[in-house]
Formats: structure tokens, C-alpha cells, sequence
């Protein structure tokens, strides 16, 4: 009969004991976590929402396009037949039309009112151009317009949408290059926190490899225990930087660059992946520096 | 396989590969710290079953011998061979597997002073993931005397204890060899008898013992019991000891 075990600890539970807890690396990794998580929130927040700035700009901006013809009125006809043909004929257009007269003049309506004389102004003659997806090359069709008909002038908008998408572009990679730079510095704090509670615990690293431990068990002392710390701070960073986010005021009350900074849809579970992120980060780092230093004991 | 003791304590050793004619085995050694020679020349094989004292002045380099023969430190020059392997070629993992195969009795008796005597005791099994049997364990801590501390820290210990309780820990998973630092350097005569004994026992049981003593009685009573050779330093050389102790 064997005496029933006190209490049966996993092997990996016993791992962990075998290594004292270091009170002030201990705070450092969980404080660590915390913060560089809250920061991460916020810089995940900031480039899904440039992400979608972008997207929603290039989008709304890039499906259509006008073309306006100037020309005297003895070769408006001519040029608009031109214009239509070379429409016609070009790949990556869903759709054209010619704005009629009326149309025209409702467009005008509400600057010069309903009896503007539409017919004796010299008003140009409007197109819109529908892209169609893949689009057309609108350096191509702006020649072509322009050896068909020398009146007409394409306006696809490219000129002011672009460095507005390009803002947003690189708005959402500087959020991404924030969350890799804050990812890099909890690397390297998690680091030290770790190389300064090795080398707090040389002498039970001694007596461990002494009784004939593997690297691989004394590293993972340490490991599950800076992983779990940073797993724990993470979570609590997390939730804050959650909460600060939510607390922002609603996009259509505050308007503006910060509308939509926030999450939506399932762009709040992005957040969540942020946890279990800082614990690879900090099981990583701890692994590397655990190892780095075993390998210079005997 | 006789066995005179009392206490049923070590199980029969398992039996060395069939390969393995030597279990420990220097040729040639050297050893220096910083490039003052300490070890010169030393050439010697212990046959499994066998059991060596050590001696030799303070400072003469026992326990550097010791070292060299748990693969804690390299020979300078020449070669140290364990079961049959040069300790050049094993990778950590080696070590620490051949680790498991020698119990050490470390000279200042090293221990996790966070955890209990009984946790400490059980570590060289917890360190491979293996189960002790806390049956053994108490039978262990009884045998040296100490079974009313098994819940101590080591700090609390004293000299002596510490020392019974490193022998102890070295003997748990039943290894092929011990290697003992002064395993009596802090107990009273009483109690080392009661060690040799432990030693003496489990080199009946097939073990490979040695010893680094200072105590010339403990290796006169050893040599009334069981055949033992004696290995002095002197002059940087490891020499057989004369039949003159
Ligand atoms: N890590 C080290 N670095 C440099 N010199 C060392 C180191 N360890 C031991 N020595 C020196 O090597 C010599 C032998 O040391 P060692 O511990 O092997 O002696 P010893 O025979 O065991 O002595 P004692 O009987 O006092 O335990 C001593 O002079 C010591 O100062
Ligand atoms: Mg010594």
C-alpha cells in the first residue's frame, strides 16, 4: 500500500516551483505586459480605423469618373460622338452616360435657380464614367480622348483622392509599425526581466544541473512563469485599453479625422488576440535569454 | 549478492551495459584554473563495483578531481572518459543524463533553500519528470536521521544535517556511482560510521564509490569492512596510496 501523495502537482507545476519567485522581476514583466498592451489597443485601433478611412475613400472615389467637353458649338455633337465611341471601346468600364440637358440643369439648380437658359450658356457637356473592377488605364483613355476629342477633359478624381488614401495608407502602417515596435520593446524588457531573475538564481541553476536537470527544465521554470505573467498583465492591459476606446465618443457625434477611431464589428476581437500575442512574445523571449545563459554554466 | 545491513535501503543497482568496462577514467588529465597547473598526468580507471578514498592536503585539488569526473569541469589536457564516453563529445543533455547515473555529495552541499528538505530530497526526480515514492523518500530521511525535518528549509539545517541530507539526495535514484566531497566533514564520529556504513552498503549493492576525505580513521574503519583503495594527490599527481594508512 502506498501512501497517497499529498498533493499530485503536474510536471510542469513542479517545474515552476523548483525556481523561487523574484518579486521585483516579477512586477517589472506583469506591468510591462499591461502597459505595452494598453498602448498596443490603441495603435491597433488607429490603423484598423485608417484601414478603413483608406478603403472607404479610395473606394467611394476610384468607382467613378466625369469627363467634361468644352468645345464651340458647331463641333459639341462631333466630340460628344467621339466621346461615346472611345467610351465604347474601352475595357474596364462598367458603365457611361451622357447628362442630358435636364439633368444638367438640375445639377445647377440649386446655385442659379430653375429657369437658368441652359441652351445659350456655354456650359460643358457632362459625362459619367462608371469603373468597372479591374478599372480602365486612365492615362490610355485620356489620350485617346484627347486625340478624338481635343474638348474633352477626364476627371477621375485621382489628383485629390490620392494623397488623401495615401495619408490614410500610412497612418495605418505607422499603427502597425507602433504595434511591432511596442511588441520589440516588451521582447526586450521581458528580456532583462528575465537574464536579471537567471542570474538571481544561478546558485539554484547550479544545484539543478547538479542533480542532472536538462536546459530544457530549467528553462521552462522560468518560462511558464514569465509566460503566464505576461499572458496575465496582457489581459489586464487589454481590457483596459478596451474600455478607454469604447469610453471615446460615437463616430457621428464627433465627426471629423476621428470618426470611426474605434473598433467595429469583429474588429473588436483583435484586441483579444493581444494576450495570447505578449505570452509568445515573453515565452520567446524568456526561452532565448534562458538558454543564452544555461549555455554558459557547466 | 550479500547485504549485511539492517535497513533494506538501495535496491539492487541496475547492471552497467554490457559495453561498459570502466565507469570513470582519466588518461593523461591536466587541470588548471587561470594557468596555474593543479592536476598533472593523471591517469587512472575505476572499475564499476570498486571504491576509492581521496585525499590530500587542503587545496590540493580533490574536489577539482571530483569535478572533472561529473563532467563539471573539461580536462585542460587529456581525456576523461565516463561509462565509457569521452566527456568532450556529450552534449548538456548528455551530461545531464549521465548526471542521473552519479549521485554527488557536493562539498558545501547545495540546496534549493526555498523548498522543503522532503521537495529537495525528491528533486533529482522531479528534475526528470519521474514520480518518487514517498514511501522511499521517508525510509531515506529515517535512515540518516532525519525524518523530523523533512518539512525544514535548508538554512535551518545544520552543518551535519545538511551533509546527511546531501548523501541522502545523492543516493535517491539509486545511481551507478557516488562521488562524496567530505561527506563526514561536518558530523561527529557517530555519525560518520553511520554514513560509511550508507557507503559501505551501497557499494555491496554494486556501486562505485569515491570518497574525498580528510579523515584517515573513517578510511581505517572503511578498509576493516570492504576492500577500498586509497588515492593520494600530492605534487599535482593522483597516486595510489601505499598499504601504510
Ligand atoms: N573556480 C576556481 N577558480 C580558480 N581557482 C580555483 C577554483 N576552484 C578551486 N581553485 C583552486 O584550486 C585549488 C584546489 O581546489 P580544490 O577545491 O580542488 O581543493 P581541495 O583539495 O578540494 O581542498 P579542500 O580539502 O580544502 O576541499 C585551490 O588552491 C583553489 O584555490
Ligand atoms: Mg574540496
Amino acid at each position: 500500500m502506498k501512501p497517497p501523495a499529498a498533493k499530485p502537482a503536474s510536471p510542469s507545476t513542479r517545474a515552476i516551483r523548483v525556481v523561487p519567485s523574484s518579486g521585483p522581476t516579477a512586477w517589472l514583466t506583469s506591468f510591462t505586459a499591461a502597459a505595452m498592451t494598453f498602448l498596443c489597443v490603441f495603435a491597433l485601433a488607429l490603423s484598423l480605423a485608417s484601414g478603413r478611412l483608406a478603403d472607404r475613400w479610395s473606394d467611394a472615389l476610384a468607382r467613378t469618373a466625369t469627363i467634361r467637353l468644352s468645345a464651340p458649338a458647331e463641333q459639341v455633337q462631333v466630340q460628344t460622338d467621339a466621346i461615346l465611341l472611345v467610351l465604347s471601346t474601352t475595357p474596364g468600364i462598367a458603365s457611361y452616360q451622357a447628362i442630358d440637358d435636364d439633368d444638367t440643369r438640375a445639377l445647377l439648380e440649386p446655385w442659379f435657380g430653375p429657369d437658368l437658359p441652359i441652351e445659350s450658356l456655354p456650359i460643358p457637356r457632362l459625362f459619367e464614367v462608371v469603373e468597372a473592377v479591374p478599372g480602365y488605364d486612365s492615362e490610355g483613355l485620356r489620350n485617346r480622348l484627347t486625340a478624338e476629342a481635343p474638348g474633352a477633359i477626364l476627371d477621375d478624381h485621382t489628383r485629390w483622392r490620392r494623397p488623401l488614401a495615401e495619408a490614410a495608407a500610412r497612418l495605418r502602417f505607422l499603427g502597425l509599425l507602433s504595434i511591432a515596435l511596442i511588441g520589440a520593446t516588451m521582447a526586450a524588457m521581458i528580456t532583462l526581466a528575465a537574464r536579471a531573475a537567471l542570474a538571481t538564481n544561478i546558485e539554484v541553476i547550479r544545484v539543478l544541473r547538479l542533480v542532472g536537470a536538462k536546459d530544457s527544465y530549467i528553462a521552462r521554470a522560468f518560462v511558464r512563469r514569465f509566460t503566464l505573467r505576461a499572458f496575465g498583465g496582457a489581459m489586464v492591459g487589454a481590457a483596459a485599453g478596451l474600455a478607454g476606446v469604447a469610453a471615446l465618443p460615437a463616430a457621428d457625434a464627433a465627426g471629423g479625422f476621428l470618426t470611426g477611431l474605434g473598433f467595429t464589428g469583429a474588429g473588436w476581437l483583435w484586441p483579444m488576440a493581444l494576450p495570447p500575442i505578449a505570452a509568445l512574445v515573453a515565452f520567446v523571449a524568456t526561452r532565448r535569454a534562458a538558454f543564452q545563459k544555461l549555455r554558459e554554466l557547466t | 549478492m550479500e547485504s549485511t545491513a539492517d535497513v533494506p535501503l538501495v535496491k539492487p543497482s541496475r547492471p552497467l551495459s554490457v559495453k561498459e568496462t570502466t565507469v570513470i577514467a582519466f588518461e593523461n588529465v591536466a587541470y588548471s584554473y587561470s594557468g596555474s597547473e593543479l592536476l598533472a598526468d593523471v591517469s587512472l580507471r575505476l572499475a564499476p563495483g570498486s571504491f576509492h578514498f581521496l585525499t590530500g592536503p587542503s587545496g590540493s585539488g580533490k574536489s577539482t578531481f571530483l569535478k572533472l569526473a561529473y563532467a563539471e569541469l573539461r580536462p585542460t589536457t587529456g581525456r576523461v572518459t565516463l561509462f565509457d564516453r569521452d566527456v568532450t563529445t556529450l552534449s548538456r543533455d548528455d551530461v545531464a543524463r549521465t548526471r542521473r547515473r552519479i549521485g554527488i555529495v557536493h562539498q558545501d552541499c547545495r540546496f534549493l533553500d526555498h523548498m522543503t528538505l522532503a521537495a529537495n530530497m525528491a528533486l533529482p526526480f522531479t528534475v526528470s519528470d519521474r514520480e518518487s515514492d514517498p514511501k522511499e523518500l521517508d525510509e531515506l530521511l529515517g535512515w540518516v536521521g532525519l525524518s523530523h525535518l523533512s518539512g525544514a528549509l535548508p538554512p535551518q539545517l545544520s552543518g551535519g544535517e545538511r551533509q546527511r541530507a546531501a548523501l541522502a539526495r545523492a543516493v535517491i535514484v539509486d545511481p551507478d556511482v557516488i562521488l562524496a566531497d567530505e561527506p563526514t566533514g561536518n558530523v561527529d564520529w557517530e555519525m560518520s560510521l553511520k554514513i560509511l556504513t550508507l557507503l559501505v552498503e551501497l557499494n555491496r549493492m554494486g556501486k562505485t564509490i569515491v570518497v574525498a576525505t580528510h579523515d584517515l580513521n573513517l578510511i581505517r574503519q572503511a578498509k576493516a569492512q570492504v576492500q577500498t583503495r586509497v588515492l593520494r594527490i600530492a605534487k599535482h599527481r593522483v597516486q595510489l596510496a601505499g598499504a601504510d594508512l
